[in-house]
């Protein structure tokens, strides 16, 4: 279970304090599928952020599965991220001096899992998300879709229990922002809580549960 | 995929900032090195000219003093010849030449002048000015090895005859005369002069030094010590002590050595050689201290700016569970290959660079130092972790999305 109590998050931009996000409180349960929407600007990112581990909170506790995420070290976050969270992000974020098959290795890598098993995984996980023609390519080298997926096959190589993607199809043409959302449904029906921020109604239909955020605030939960 | 894959594929993405990088730090520590065989050869140099200052320190009878010395009061008293052997033996750091002597006086046209006994391979060494002269082969000349070698294939004429009567045998019945002396008795290379009723043949009249050798008369050690009925004797022993040994206590182990014997230093001359040789240590300091600081700050800046492009990187890594020492690891694993090559490039350009450019620059030889390759790459690793530590361990500690954000 993840949980949000009174989280206040604020940013200094021009000697000005902006609050990003106002005291935001919120309970999400095991293996749910929430959507976040708003208007840009309105703190979404920073509420997934925040409640992965990503980002200090000013004042307000997050708490995953009872532990107090922000009561941790950077380190011992770290380590909770590596066991149970995934990412995806809207630009990726993959490593580009890596090749589609070493991206996908890179969490295994800090599992320090040995270099067989990541090569052997890495390449099963590729095959899951369409990609097995395409394992030796940087991401240069991939449409924008590809390093979605590429990101998707990444996110899923420590199996983690939450799943927090930032604006999945932002980047995409509809059809291939349809196949991730599509897979996104797929793993929340493995029983992963998948936490999702985005712009696309349809996208947001698709979770079963959606919450709208305005000036850092919950309006419509 | 490794940890080493990992930085390799990182450095070799971007072969053109991988060059630049490698650039700046073979450059920074080129310069280092190239500056510093450069100072330190000028610095052997220096020192080696000072040796033309002659002896700094005199082992003299007890009772003697330094005027009885440039006198050649032989009345003053005796030391044994056996000394130089005991002295050689002895294990004492810092005589880089001992040279023992008998003097005596002489009457010749109504005038006195003073006649020196010497061992003319040790003599050799200790007169640079006579090294540096027309009258000796230079390369038979060297201030390290005794000139015994065969000087046959390399002078010729009159010059070999000169240079091999002085190098290798100084014959009973010859002498050398100074300068001056030469000037007042009249006499040239080959002429006969008597002294103390013995004819001998001046095989060279050496060239003028401006010192006291330029009024004395020399023949072999052996022949004086003959002439004077004193054989196995001396009256003193000139010894070029290094300088440095002697602040540090040269003289008090040859007094505990030869407690019969008064060892004295020959004040300018130390005074001279110490303050030059401090004066080129600091100088070399000064311009270590300098050329690290400007090929440094060329490594760090690169080392500096390169952590800071990698944020975005460095986020992405923490996001998917990176700790802060794996962060750490992976930019000082960089710098290491970067410093250990740069270091390695750098020492070898800088050498190159210091053996070609020295001897136009400093009129010096310069070779290369095998100990500058250790404190090249000492260097340059130290400054490329350094300068990689402070901004990799900022953005390692904050939160990964503030890494983000900051780029």
């Amino acid at each position: 279970m993840l949980e949000m109590i009174d989280v206040h998050v604020n940013y200094s931009m021009k000697g000005q304090t902006v609050k990003a996000l106002d005291g935001v409180s919120l309970a999400i349960e095991s293996g749910d599928f929430l959507a976040v929407v708003g208007p840009s600007g309105s703190g979404k990112s920073t509420f997934l952020q925040s409640l992965g581990g990503m980002l200090s909170p000013a004042k307000g506790r997050v708490r995953m599965d009872g532990t107090s995420l922000y009561d941790l070290s950077a380190d011992h976050r770290a380590a909770m991220r590596k066991k149970h969270v995934g990412f995806v992000f809207q630009t990726f974020n993959l490593l580009p001096y890596l090749t589609a098959k070493q991206n996908v290795q890179v969490p295994l890598l800090l599992n320090g899992e040995a270099p067989d098993k990541q090569a052997e995984k890495a390449v099963e996980l590729l095959d899951k998300v369409g990609l097995m023609d395409r394992l030796n390519h940087k991401p240069s080298e991939l449409s924008s879709g590809q390093q979605q997926r590429v990101a998707l096959a990444r996110m899923l190589a420590n199996n983690p229990r939450v799943v927090f993607a930032d604006e999945p199809t932002g980047t995409l043409d509809p059809e291939t922002g349809s196949q991730v959302i599509g897979f996104l449904k797929e793993l929340n029906s493995e029983g992963r809580t998948i936490v999702m921020v985005t712009h696309n109604p349809k996208a947001a239909d698709q979770a079963s549960r959606c919450i709208r955020l305005v000036e850092g605030r919950i309006t419509d939960a | 995929m490794t940890f080493f894959i990992l930085i390799r594929q990182e450095l070799f993405e971007r072969k053109q900032q991988l060059m630049t990088s490698f650039l700046t730090i073979l450059l920074g520590v080129a310069a280092i090195v190239s500056i510093n065989s450069i100072t330190s050869s000028s610095q052997t140099a220096i020192r080696k000219e000072l040796e033309r200052l002659g002896a700094n320190v005199l082992i003299l009878p007890k009772d003697a003093t330094v005027q009885n010395y440039y006198t050649a009061d032989i009345e003053s008293g005796e030391l044994p010849e056996a000394y130089v052997a005991k002295l050689s033996n002895s294990g004492i750091h810092g005589m880089d030449n001992l040279s023992p002597k008998l003097s005596t006086k002489f009457e010749a046209e109504g005038q006195s002048f003073i006649l020196t006994g010497i061992l003319p391979k040790n003599e050799i060494r200790s007169k640079a000015l006579w090294q540096g002269s027309d009258l000796f082969a230079p390369a038979a000349l060297s201030t390290e090895i005794c000139p015994t070698v065969d000087l046959q294939s390399k002078a010729t004429g009159d010059k070999l005859l000169t240079t091999k009567r002085m190098v290798d045998k100084l014959e009973k019945d010859q002498v050398f005369v100074g300068s001056e002396t030469a000037s007042l008795l009249d006499i040239t290379q080959g002429s006969t002069l008597n002294i103390k009723g013995t004819d001998f043949v001046v095989a060279a009249v050496l060239p003028p030094s401006g010192t006291v050798d330029d009024s004395r008369v020399f023949a072999h050690l052996h022949t004086v010590q003959a002439l004077l009925d004193k054989p196995g004797k001396i009256n003193v022993v000139e010894v070029i002590g290094c300088c440095q040994k002697i602040f540090e206590g040269l003289v008090p182990k040859i007094n505990a050595l030869l407690p019969d014997a008064k060892v004295v230093t020959i004040g300018h001359v130390v005074e001279t050689q110490l303050k030059t040789n401090q004066m080129m240590e600091k100088i070399s300091w000064i311009f270590l201290v300098l050329i690290i600081l400007v090929g440094g700050a060329g490594i760090a800046n690169f080392m500096y700016a390169n952590v800071n492009a990698r944020k975005k990187e460095i986020g992405t890594l923490m996001a998917l569970g990176a700790g802060s020492k794996f962060v750490l690891k992976l930019f000082f694993g960089k710098a290491l290959i970067l410093g250990f090559t740069g270091g390695i490039g750098g020492y070898v350009t800088g050498t190159i660079l210091a053996m070609t450019l020295g001897p136009y620059i400093a009129h010096i030889p310069v070779y290369p130092s095998i100990g500058l390759l250790g404190m090249a790459i000492l260097i340059s690793v130290s400054i490329a972790f350094l300068a990689s530590f402070l901004p990799a361990r900022k953005a390692a500690l904050v939160d990964p999305c503030i890494a983000f954000r900051e780029v």
